[in-house]
């Protein structure tokens, strides 16, 4: 059976893709976008841009508008209640950037700050950071080999010491969904704050991040469909409290003088500077965009296409398939051949997939890989993206044996 | 400019006439197993070149006025490269090594792409590495 995307010919880039024999199977590391979010682009700077919450003027009106009101359509889609626990970032590193230095106040020396092995390095390196800065201790859950965080060591090693636990919602290289309802309640009896990656997690099916119950939510939008130079952090207006102020400049001082200064809460008092003022309005165009498909038919084709990608990996003798991938992405070897030689003859023949090591160092090591090849689907791929992959892949092999 | 070596000379032809990405990858990896050896012992830290997507060494054998590298990775296709790379420059002076056009020389080869400044290419990082150590003897 063959799978064909509804969706495909809303991203005007897939066309442009085939023209010059690309076939696009990297969405996991940025995602390509719809037209209604280049049209919005497009029409913010050609009916004229204007900063955000300063000048009274009519452009400035109509700017700081569209800009609330992707914030407002950002909490209406993870579900965040309200938009005020909504702050943008430049990206889902600067949102745990941003936890890491404003969470700082609640680490002192000797606490135990829990991440898991799988960690993309952007939920990783803050926290490992701010350990070092403070002199806590940073625990590392292990995995098991299906790639999520093993329960019963995690209950283990979350204790009374413990003050933050961050987990991802979905690896990057693993593509295995985190148990994070058994996970999230291990750090609450122990009164410690839950950060969630959700960069990739976000991009498959809907989430609501108060049905999560975590403390912090993180995402990024060039993942999801939108523009880069934007990541999300969602907070419970409890955890929010308690962040400190970390960059300093712009409209998030309510009261300045040489010598000291007020600053606003949440979310303005953590948007030092100007904005990413188009890239959050064309992110609201493209959460338009999504809210207006049914994704029951977007999970549904996403989660076939997987499999149609699995059984295609599995059915080559020569294929290791790294953990046991769920949703998005497959992270694979093949036996006796360098994951670099496999990379450049899959690009020489027009297909875009990821290989190394995916910035998850770590994790690499812990599985004893060099690097893999990571082949990642977004909402628009087709079973003929596939086909043409597997018709590269098997190529590449032969010249390779 | 300067003129190309024999060798060079030759190879350009070969690649020229290379009509499919297959031949390309074909000849590249015929030409890394050309390299000139390289032993276990040298395979370490030192010579190790770091920001690599693949393990890279690169021994520097040079004389006080010609440059004569030997190189190795655990990447058959960057031993091509390597083997490329390592054809036009061993026997240049530092001062050409300088002055040399090697974009020019992977995009008469096809192989343009190789020298992007896409940071997960080791070629770059392979070049930047030899003009430190030319640097240091200078
Ligand atoms: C799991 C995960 N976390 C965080 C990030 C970083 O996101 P951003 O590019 O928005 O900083 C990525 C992107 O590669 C990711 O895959």
């Amino acid at each position: 059976m063959s799978l064909i995307s509804p969706w495909r010919s809303d991203f005007p880039a897939l066309a442009a893709f085939e023209a010059e024999n690309q076939t696009y199977l990297d969405s996991a590391a940025t995602a390509q976008k719809p037209l209604v979010l280049i049209d919005a682009l497009h029409a913010c700077y050609s009916y004229g841009i204007a900063n955000v919450h300063r000048a009274q003027h009519l452009p400035a009106e109509r700017s700081t508008q569209a800009f609330e009101a992707a914030r407002q359509k950002m909490a209406d889609w993870i579900g965040a209640g309200s938009p005020s626990r909504i702050v943008f970032t430049r990206g889902a590193t600067e949102a745990l950037n941003l936890l890491a230095y404003g969470l700082e106040h609640l680490i002192q020396p000797g606490d135990d700050i829990v991440v898991s092995a799988l960690e993309h390095h952007a939920n990783l390196l803050p926290w490992q950071q701010l350990a070092l800065r403070r002199q806590a201790r940073l625990v590392i859950l292990p995995i098991d080999d299906a790639g999520m965080v093993d329960l019963d060591a995690a209950r283990q090693m979350i204790g009374s010491r413990t003050r933050l636990l961050a987990v991802s919602q979905l690896s990057n290289v693993l593509g295995s969904w985190q148990p994070l309802a058994e996970l999230l309640p291990m750090a609450r009896t122990h009164g410690a704050l839950t950060i969630i990656d959700g960069a990739q997690g976000a991009v498959h099916g809907r989430h609501d991040v108060q049905k999560i119950g975590c403390d912090f939510y993180v995402l990024s939008s060039h993942k999801l469909y939108g523009p880069d130079g934007v990541g999300i952090l969602y907070g419970r207006n409890e955890a929010l409290n308690q962040l400190q102020h970390w960059q300093f400049g712009g409209e998030m001082v309510r009261a300045a003088d040489y010598h000291a200064a007020e600053f606003h809460s949440t979310p303005f008092g953590f948007e030092a500077g100007t904005p990413p003022i188009a890239g959050v309005i064309g992110l609201g165009a493209t959460l338009d965009y999504l809210a207006g498909l049914d994704m029951v038919a977007v999970s549904a084709h996403e989660q076939s296409l997987h499999a149609e990608l699995m059984a295609g990996l599995l059915a080559r003798k020569s294929i290791r398939i790294v953990a046991h991938p769920q949703t998005a992405l497959v992270s694979f070897n093949a036996i006796g051949v360098h994951h670099a030689d496999l990379s450049h003859l899959l690009t020489e023949q027009g297909i875009a997939v990821r290989s190394g090591t995916h910035c998850a160092m770590p994790l690499m090591k812990h599985l004893g890989l060099a690097g893999a090849i990571r082949v990642s689907l977004g909402l628009y791929n087709d079973s003929s993206d596939l086909q043409r992959f597997f018709t590269a892949l098997d190529q590449a092999l032969e010249l390779l044996a | 400019m300067n003129a190309l070596p024999t060798a060079a000379a030759q190879v350009l032809e070969r690649f020229q006439q290379a009509a499919s990405w297959e031949q390309r990858a074909r000849l590249l990896m015929q030409w890394g197993n050309q390299l000139e050896a390289v032993g276990t012992e040298e395979c370490n830290e030192t010579n190790r070149i770091q920001g690599c997507e693949s393990l890279v060494w690169l021994i520097d054998a040079s004389s006080e006025n010609h440059l004569h590298f030997r190189a190795v990775s655990d990447a058959r296709i960057l031993r091509g490269l390597l083997a490329l790379l390592l054809l036009r420059i061993n026997g240049l002076t530092r001062q050409e090594l300088d002055t040399i056009d090697l974009a020019d020389w992977f995009a008469q080869l096809g192989l343009s792409r190789q020298l992007s400044p896409s940071r997960s290419n080791g070629l770059n990082a392979v070049l930047q590495r030899m003009r430190e150590l030319a640097d240091t003897k200078t």
